[in-house]
């Protein structure tokens, strides 16, 4: 093997490495959602290109209220889906659209678009 | 009459006061009159007020010079009570200045009706809280034209502007990727023939390899082709770009990785030949990038185009809303935009006009065609009290109705939405291909990588360019988009296919279940008989007639209040006869009724009080049970101390029940029946429609318990019944139908909700679940096996057997197909069509 093939091979495995450790390993930290005066869990979330933020921490028990704000075009995000809570929300470009539901249980759950391109998670602590 | 005027509000006899009805909520009850009159006449200025508890309406009179709408107002909500108002919200042109704003607010409030008015410099728009009683829209804006100032925009839209705007955005969108493409194409089309000039005489010879008039040339194409990057592309860099800072990966990311990499590779070749060992690598590869972009553009365009169809069943649904309404509003018919219908308001309806809103007749009857709502295709009577349903079209007559639901609170807003959630739910098998695409991104890339390190060290020369090229082609052939896209399409296909035949499905559980029934269970009453008994036999002894029989009968039965009394009185009364009065009435708990018709002791009971009474049943013993055998409910007559004859009372099965049933059968389901009634009777009407096994006697309470007896059978069940009664059975069943009727058709908590009260709708939920199903499947197939087939022909598998190796070009027309053909597939289902009924099912 010469040495430009042992170059490439081992430059290749650490690009493996990055891509297995970028996209799988690492979790990110959650954002905990705000407690308002209503008693409601607000977390507003941006919705370009992904969700921003796209961990939230919330408590068991208390209604919970994610204000989606969609700032891109693309047709793929026009939806969000939380199909735990059975619920789902168009959302028009530009527009605030709440989406409110009661987490009875902990656990990590799933918001995510319809074709499933982008992707949040929600976790309940008890 | 005093003629008022609709825009002042004054009155020609009030002197100069202004003369309001408002309309009031939270009135219930006989003191809240009291308090809400004496809180309205405490504000200075106003010199009447009196609040009519009937019909919520409360009448001030006050100075206009003293007091205010919004100080009346403002009393009202003190005192603990509101006032319906409408909030509308539009953009004005040509506000500069501040003092534009306050013009224009005064402007505002000064209008009768209005109560606050804010205008926004910034974002150019006006809010105005009015009380559509006393004003309208119209009367609003005009304000605004009398300051001067311009209301944006048309007349408002009447039918829901959201469905407009998202049409609106995705023909923008689509325009966009299309005006993308043609770009794309036209450079690509250059690109490809400059490329490879040598093999087409005449560009051979004036641009041969290695001259410097095709280095320019591949200069000018590396210019072009980062045009095409930055104007056609951008979309996929930046969303690739936004996903990484995510820590996700999608197809933008694919396609921005596999383009990317073929132009730096071309500009290094372009710039710097020198660092490359021989002229094999000198090769640019602009085309790729170029073309790729460009027929992902078209695919996504072509997407958007079929995707804009799939949701073409909520459309219809908003469709059927009636735009505007005629509303009765100080004793003069208004035409107003059916948003602004308050719940109270008396609507004028004539023949062939669409309602507007659900509510309740008061005045005059019509024959009204429900079937856009319910799916009943004859039109159904109504008369004073009784529910009319908003979007249905009234027939013959001419009627008044107050509503009773307005707004986002009637039944077809309701179904609305309940289409639009179960569209946008999950289907069960999705959380596999969640799970799968969640890894298939970074996965494809891995995949690239490896391909590329496999062709540097064992590929043939030169390796470097066949490893770039199968590096590339693998990142743009991978479509993780097919994939995302195979269930959703078809969902909502299948969910808006149902509600236009009738069918609200809750969502994509229900659908995937319902497919794999094995065991119906119905309800008897109200499912499969109509829940309400008739008049089926009369049989006479001896010389008797049978329509005096009835007449007689009927008399003595109109006095009792037994509920199959009312059956026999009616069935008496549809074959025309007057029934006389009677005397001695005397009802015997258990035993049945006697009475004096017309000089006639007459008797109406079972066999006991025959016996008592000592009338001889004879041959009428038989007959009366071979009725009971037939499911129906016999009694006895006696005349004047003698058997006289027997009148029969049954529910009667609904016409289309045992077709339905059959249909169920011929699908393969076992049918169940369930019902409180006693085993011979249940047996009969199971007889009857073709049912063998009858679960009888089943207490409501334990309805519930049955089903999940069978589901212990290992069983996929599915309950019928209606949704109140059997809401805990329809709950414990794998899928829940539940028989709606009325405006109540969409709150019912079931999987299924049949708005059409015909078991029909069972048999055509089960076909549109097994059709949509069906679909995502093939869908999912067809993703799963593009990638699978797709990702190791891209890396160069067939190369070492068949010398087969893939173009990027034809990678990204593969890519760009594999998405439309999920979706074309998807609207194929949209052709499917209920079977016509009596052919049964195949």
């Amino acid at each position: 093997m010469t040495w430009d093939k042992i170059v490439v091979n081992l430059a290749g495995l650490a690009l493996i490495a990055f891509i297995v450790w970028f996209f799988w390993l690492v979790k990110a930290q959650g954002v905990k959602a705000a407690l308002t005066s209503a008693g409601y869990q607000e977390q507003m979330v941006l919705v370009k290109g992904g969700y921003t933020p796209d961990v939230i921490v919330v408590q068991q028990g208390k209604p919970v209220r994610l204000n989606f704000v969609r700032q891109e075009s693309a047709s793929c995000s026009e939806m969000v889906l939380l199909p735990a809570f059975n619920k789902s929300a168009k959302l028009p470009e530009g527009e605030t659209v709440p989406v409110e539901f009661l987490p009875t249980d902990p656990g990590e759950y799933e918001f995510a678009c319809q074709m499933g391109m982008f992707r949040g998670r929600l976790i309940v602590e008890p | 009459m005093n003629a008022q005027s609709l825009t002042t509000g004054v009155g020609s006899d009030t002197g100069g006061r202004v003369r309001v009805e408002l309309a009031v909520s939270g009135l219930t009850c006989p003191t809240c009159v009291q308090s809400l009159e004496s809180a309205l006449r405490a504000v200075p200025g106003v010199a009447r007020a009196t609040v009519n508890l009937a019909t919520g309406r409360a009448f001030v009179e006050y100075d206009p010079e003293k007091t205010g709408l919004a100080v009346v107002h403002e009393a009202m909500k003190t005192a603990g009570y509101r006032v319906g108002t409408a909030t509308a919200r539009f953009a004005i042109e040509g506000i500069m200045c501040a003092s534009c704003v306050t013009k224009i607010e005064r402007a505002l409030t000064a209008t009768p009706g209005v109560l606050t008015a804010g205008v926004r410099v910034g974002t150019e728009e006006a809010v105005v809280e009015y009380l559509p009683a006393l004003t309208d829209l119209a009367a609003v804006k005009a304000a605004v034209s009398s300051a001067g100032y311009q209301v944006a925009g048309a007349p408002p839209p009447m039918s829901p502007p959201a469905v407009d705007a998202e049409a609106e955005a995705r023909e923008r969108e689509y325009r966009t990727l299309m005006r993308q493409w043609w770009f794309g194409a036209a450079v690509g089309t250059f690109t490809m023939i400059m490329s490879y000039p040598w093999l087409f005489p005449g560009l051979r010879e004036l641009f041969p390899r290695e001259s410097h008039r095709l280095w320019y040339m591949w200069a000018f194409m590396g210019a072009a082709s980062l045009a095409v990057i930055l104007y056609s592309g951008r979309h996929f860099f930046t969303g690739a770009w936004q996903a990484l800072t995510h820590r996700a990966a999608n197809m933008h990311t694919l396609i921005a990785l596999g383009t990317g990499v073929a132009w730096v590779y071309s500009t290094i070749v372009l710039l710097f030949p020198r660092i490359f060992p021989s002229s094999d690598f000198l090769d640019v590869y602009y085309d790729v990038t170029v073309v790729v972009i460009a027929l992902v553009d078209l695919g996504l365009a072509m997407e958007l185009r079929a995707k804009g169809r799939t949701s073409e069943a909520i459309k219809k649904l908003i469709g059927l809303g009636a735009k505007t309404a005629r509303v009765v509003r100080d004793g003069q018919e208004l035409d107003i935009p059916v948003e602004e219908v308050l719940v109270g308001d008396v609507v004028v309806v004539r023949p062939g006009e669409k309602i507007p809103v659900d509510g309740e007749i008061v005045e005059g009857a019509s024959a009204v065609d429900e079937s856009m709502v319910t799916g009943e295709s004859l039109p159904v009577e109504k008369k004073a009290g009784d529910e009319v349903i908003g979007a249905t079209i009234n027939k013959t007559g001419a009627f008044r109705f107050r509503a009773t639901k307005v707004g986002k609170d009637t039944a077809l807003a309701n179904i609305i939405r309940m289409v639009q959630d179960a569209q946008g739910s999950k289907v069960p098998v999705q959380r596999i291909v969640d799970v799968v695409s969640g890894y298939f991104t970074p996965a494809v890339a891995i995949l690239a990588i490896l391909g590329f390190m496999i062709w540097y060290t064992f590929g043939p020369p030169p390796a470097l360019v066949y490893a770039l090229i199968v590096a590339v082609t693998t990142l743009i052939i991978a479509c993780p988009c097919a994939l995302g896209m195979a269930t959703p399409m078809s969902l909502t296909t299948g969910v808006g296919l149902g509600a236009l035949n009738g069918i609200l499905i809750r969502g994509g559980e229900a659908l995937q279940t319902a497919q794999k029934l094995q065991t119906i269970i119905l309800d008897k009453t109200g499912t499969i008989t109509h829940g309400k008994p008739v008049l089926t036999d009369v049989l006479v002894t001896g010389a008797q007639r049978e329509d005096e029989l009835l007449r007689l009968v009927g008399a003595v039965e109109k006095s009792s209040e037994h509920p199959l009394a009312a059956a026999i009185v009616e069935g008496a009364t549809a074959r025309g006869l007057a029934l006389p009065g009677v005397e001695a009435f005397n009802a015997i708990p258990g035993h049945g009724i006697e009475a004096r018709v017309e000089g006639h002791e007459v008797l109406v009971g079972n066999v006991k009080l025959m016996r008592d009474r000592k009338v001889a049943a004879g041959e009428l013993e038989g007959h009366a049970s071979r009725l009971a055998d037939e499911g129906k409910t016999p009694m006895y007559v006696g005349i004047d101390g003698g058997a006289a004859g027997i009148v029969a009372v049954a529910d009667t099965v609904k016409a289309d029940s045992k077709e339905a049933i059959q249909a169920l059968t011929a699908m393969g389901l076992e049918v169940v029946m369930m019902t409180g009634d006693n085993e011979r009777t249940g047996k009969a009407i199971g007889h009857q429609v073709g049912i063998d096994r009858v679960l009888a006697e089943v207490l409501p309470q334990d309805k519930a318990f049955n089903v999940q007896k069978l589901q212990l059978e290992g069983k996929q069940v599915g309950m019928v019944g209606d949704g109140i009664n059997d809401a805990p059975a329809l709950a414990q069943a794998d899928v829940g139908f539940a028989i709606g009727t009325g405006t109540d058709v969409a709150i019912a908590a079931s999987d299924v909700t049949l708005i059409k009260g015909s078991l029909r709708g069972v048999v055509l939920a089960i076909e549109i679940s097994r059709a949509t199903m069906r679909n995502v499947y093939q869908n999912l197939a067809g993703a799963f096996v593009y990638n699978v087939l797709g990702l190791p022909v891209a890396l160069g598998v067939l190369y070492p057997f068949l010398g087969i190796l893939l173009s990027p070009l034809l990678a990204a027309l593969a890519m760009s197909f594999s998405s439309v053909t999920v979706i074309a597939n998807a609207n194929r289902l949209k052709r499917w069509k209920p079977r016509p009924a009596g052919e049964g099912a195949s």
